[in-house]
């Protein structure tokens, strides 16, 4: 039986599980009617032309796992952002852990999906916000279908997270092959600003497949600052699919930090509805081995007098293979548009693979659209001022590598980030640049 | 030789006699409609081909028959109906018009802003000839330098009956019979088209260009051109004709083929012009085309285009750069106006070490159009230094016409540098106001502004050609600015 027959047919496995009464559930039937006809992407389909999921899904994943292992704080912090004070969601192999969490109803909401489906209280967030923008491909279908667990974050008007929320999911190795499907939900009040760090983590060397949908709302004026840290095992495998829909003046920013992981890739799509909207997506990709990394990013310019920034640098070593299909659609209506794009890539070795499509689709003429892409090596001069300062030849590759990466973290806005990405930049070029910043 | 002048042309035609030489043809006698198996032999037995040439056919129809439609190129378009087309059809020998008065004025107008002479005028628009200045004497003259040179430029169906050993080599060497869908209809169902070698060694004396011998090939519907430079020889091949050309088939679907062997060097350019339907969208040609060349060591092949016409236009030509240090380049300009649909490009197929591929794309849209640029650069494993710079730009006119961008950058070796840019625009209004302050009106200043953003390809153009295509980029545009 392969994984979508299984899916399809745990489907009613799963009903059990949950409220089948709620409006909710016939959000969750339809989406399975979806997946059983649209099935997963395969690679005649133009946005997955160059990734396939066959590797992945021939493993006989188990989509329900039976038992939860415990997790001492000791054991993982190092995944944490542990330096600062932070709310914390963290799930151990799909399941909510609530001895490593910290989480909050005073004021805000930074709870549990599972809550917020099944609570009266929250049925009115749910009903406008649950499942309004994911789209209805395959595997966003096949999340909704199985939507009961994951991060459920609303931040009222006029309020200023003053702590970042980590959201950490875990597995924990106790099934041979698991299946995750995490659902985010998050909702942000006219004025407000919240910042976020999303994190998988495996524990395992058994092979994890996540399947990840998140929702974000940014109401007028909120800004939503976003931190995702891809530095997964080699048997992790990660379809992270976000969707983000903002309100006039609103900010949004995206990093994107891939390190690691099996296969991973990053469904990135924003629309804009409403004007003077600022969109930035910015991304560090430094993989080897036989790792894969996709961003497929999709911005919609619908109201004028928007801007969107993307900015994405890639290192690929060793059998690796980086894949960048970013798009940028701007409507009729939305004149004075500013958007930009570029995507820059570095190849180490010769049997790694960048696949590059950056697309625009333009349909208003008062607009600055750009997007630049380059392939390239390290400048040869660089490298010889700093060898002949007597800097060695790796250390030297990876002071430049470090630059050439570098001003994806000028908009990081935690410091803490900021130096736990180039110590792990550091530690994926082998050098020890010796910035502790 | 010196360049062969127009003075030198009326000298010639002076002292010459009219001859009708070429129009042995049969009088205009059409297949039925639909396509099968026998109509494909019927076509290759009316050009009296040898059987080897019959069987290629044959095995192009079994492809084409398993195929489906593309349909991802960024075009809406009424599928035509494969089966209600006739598949050959003579040339026509009668003249479609006794009297130039009988030609639709609009036409003549475009003429006359060409610049294009009262007999030219004549020619294209299908008035009958009886005036000394016809193209069929200037391409005997033409043939005869060439004969000198060694250089072979004929029609294809002549080629395979005169040259089999050379067609047979090179046919479907570069575009297979199976490459895609209008290519496998074309391999099976070609009418005519050019054949051209110029032997080793051989710089070809003059621009080579289908016009000086339109009166045997016409705009065929499905063209079939093969170009081959031996080693060390060099060619310029003009496409096509800036004038208007107002054909009845609404389906296009040429193939053509460029083999530039070692250090030869192969520089095609092309103005298309065709019908792009009316003002409102009605009718226009489909212009669905496969062009590729392939370059051997040290060879070069350059592309430029000028694309105004045609309803709908699905054109890449590609540069397979098979060679070591070979060179690849595409300079396009492609203008929409009204419903026009363009989705052109082209690919970059880098094989060979120290490869070079250079990419200008200039669209421009106005009206309802839509103008997408679309372009695959590769760079396989075994490339070492390759080098590729694309820019494309798109210009905007008005708010309802659509730009976009669809590049592909596939790299396997690390030592491949690659740099790609986009950018999309419109017209700056201080742009048109400085122009409008010096007393150049808007309509004016727009011409100028679009032949400076498009200046890096008409350079690229052969000087006659490039005067008129910057006639034909302003009369495009006409009337789309409000």
């Amino acid at each position: 039986m392969d994984l979508k027959e299984k899916l399809v047919s745990s489907f009613m496995a799963f009903e059990n599980t949950v409220n089948v009464d709620s409006s909710v559930h016939d959000i969750r039937v339809d989406a399975i009617k979806n997946f059983e006809a649209v099935g997963f992407p395969t690679k005649k389909q133009e946005a997955w032309k160059y990734t396939s999921l066959n590797s992945v899904l021939k493993n006989d994943f188990s989509v329900f796992p039976k038992e939860t292992g415990a997790l001492d704080y000791k054991d993982v912090k190092q995944y944490f952002i542990h330096d600062i004070d932070s709310y914390k969601i963290i799930f151990i192999d799909g399941k909510y852990s609530s001895h490593l969490s910290a989480t909050t109803h005073d004021g805000i909401d930074v709870c549990l999906m599972s809550a917020a489906l099944n609570k009266p209280k929250y049925k009115l967030v749910i009903d406008n916000y649950f499942n309004k923008i994911a789209t209805k491909d395959g595997l966003s279908s096949l999340n909704t279908a199985f939507s009961a667990e994951g991060a459920y974050i609303h931040i009222p008007k006029n309020k200023v997270v003053e702590k970042p929320i980590q959201i950490i999911h875990f597995s924990t190795g106790n099934e041979a092959a698991l299946m995750l499907q995490p659902r985010n939900l998050i909702v942000v009040g006219e004025n407000s600003h919240v910042q976020i760090i999303e994190r998988h983590q495996s524990l395992t060397d058994n092979p994890t497949l996540t399947n990840s949908v998140t929702e974000i709302f940014a109401n007028k004026r909120a800004i939503v600052d976003y931190y995702k840290i891809q530095n997964d095992k080699q048997s992790a495998s990660l379809i992270d699919n976000t969707f983000i829909n903002q309100k006039q003046e609103s900010i949004a920013k995206v990093h994107t930090f891939s390190f690691g992981g099996k296969l991973t890739r990053n469904n990135l799509n924003f629309y804009q509805n409403g004007e003077r909207i600022d969109s930035t997506m910015k991304g560090i990709t430094i993989i080897g081995d036989k790792q894969h990394v996709d961003h497929n990013t999709l911005v919609h310019h619908i109201e004028p007098n928007c801007e969107s920034h993307q900015d994405y640098k890639g290192i690929f070593d060793a059998n690796s293979t980086g894949v960048f299909n970013g798009k940028v659609v701007v409507e009729k209506e939305a004149q004075k548009t500013n958007a930009f794009q570029a995507n820059n890539n570095i190849l180490v070795s010769d049997k790694a693979t960048i696949n590059t499509k950056p697309q625009l689709e333009i349909f208003a003429d008062d607009v600055k659209c750009s997007h630049g892409c380059t392939i390239g090596q390290l400048d040869e001069s660089a490298m010889f001022y700093l060898r002949s300062r007597g800097i060695p030849e790796k250390e030297a590759r990876g002071l430049l590598m470090y630059a050439f990466s570098n001003n994806v973290l000028d908009s990081v806005t935690i410091p803490e980030i900021k130096s736990r990405i180039t110590k792990l930049i550091a530690q994926k070029l082998g050098v020890n640049i010796g910035f502790d910043l | 030789m010196s360049k062969y002048t127009e003075d030198d042309l009326r000298e010639e035609l002076k002292t010459k006699e009219y001859e009708y030489g070429f129009y042995t043809d049969i009088e205009s006698d059409t297949f039925p409609v639909g396509l099968n198996e026998d109509i494909v032999r019927a076509i290759s037995k009316k050009k009296e081909e040898p059987e080897w040439m019959t069987e290629w056919r044959l095995e192009a129809f079994k492809f084409w028959k398993e195929m489906t439609e593309p349909e991802w190129a960024n075009v809406n378009y009424e599928k035509p109906d494969f089966q209600a087309i006739s598949y050959y059809s003579a040339p026509n020998s009668k003249p479609k018009y006794d009297s130039i008065d009988e030609v639709d004025p609009e036409l003549l107008a475009t003429f006359e802003k060409l610049g294009i002479s009262l007999d030219e005028q004549k020619k294209l628009a299908g008035v009958a000839m009886d005036v000394v200045v016809d193209s069929v004497s200037v391409a005997t003259t033409f043939k005869e330098t060439l004969a000198e040179k060694g250089i072979i430029f004929m029609s294809i169906s002549e080629a395979i009956k005169e040259h089999p050993e050379l067609v047979k080599k090179y046919i479907g060497t570069v575009v297979p019979q199976k490459d895609n869908f209008y290519a496998a209809l074309n391999s099976a169902v070609f009418s005519d088209g050019s054949f051209c070698y110029i032997p080793k060694g051989v710089r070809c004396p003059m621009e080579l260009s289908t016009y000086f011998r339109i009166n045997q090939a016409g705009t065929g519907q499905f063209e079939r051109t093969l170009v081959i430079a031996d080693e060390g020889s060099y060619v310029s091949y003009l496409e096509g004709c800036t004038a208007p050309s107002r054909d009845e088939n609404q389906l296009h679907a040429a193939v053509v083929e460029l083999i530039a062997l070692d250090n030869a060097e192969i520089k095609y350019s092309t103005v298309q012009n065709w019908f792009p339907g009316t003002a409102d969208g009605k009718g226009g040609v489909y212009n669905f085309v496969t062009k590729r060349g392939l370059c051997e060591k040290n060879a070069k092949i350059s592309w430029t285009q000028v694309e105004t016409g045609s309803a709908v236009t699905w054109k890449y030509p590609s540069c397979v750069l098979k060679g070591d240090n070979s060179i690849g380049e595409f300079y396009s300009i492609a203008v929409t106006n009204n419903y026009q649909q363009a989705d052109t490009g082209t690919k970059m197929i880098h094989l060979g070490k120290n490869t070079k591929s250079t990419i200008i794309s200039k669209g421009i849209s106005a009206g309802k159009s839509q103008n997408s640029y679309r372009g695959l650069v590769q760079i396989n494993s075994r490339a070492e230094n390759a080098r590729n710079f694309s820019q494309c730009d798109s210009l905007l006119m008005g708010n309802e016409c659509g730009a976009h961008t669809f590049p592909y950058i596939e790299a396997k070796n690390k030592s491949a540098q690659i740099e790609h840019e986009a950018t999309t625009s419109k017209i700056g209004e201080d742009q048109i106001f400085y122009c409008n302050q010096r007393g150049i009106d808007t309509e004016k200043a727009i011409a100028l502004i679009v032949n400076g953003f498009s200046k890096d390809v008409l350079n690229k153009l052969p000087m006659e050609f490039a005067v008129e295509a910057q006639k034909l980029l302003e009369i495009s545009l006409e009337g789309s600015v409000g």
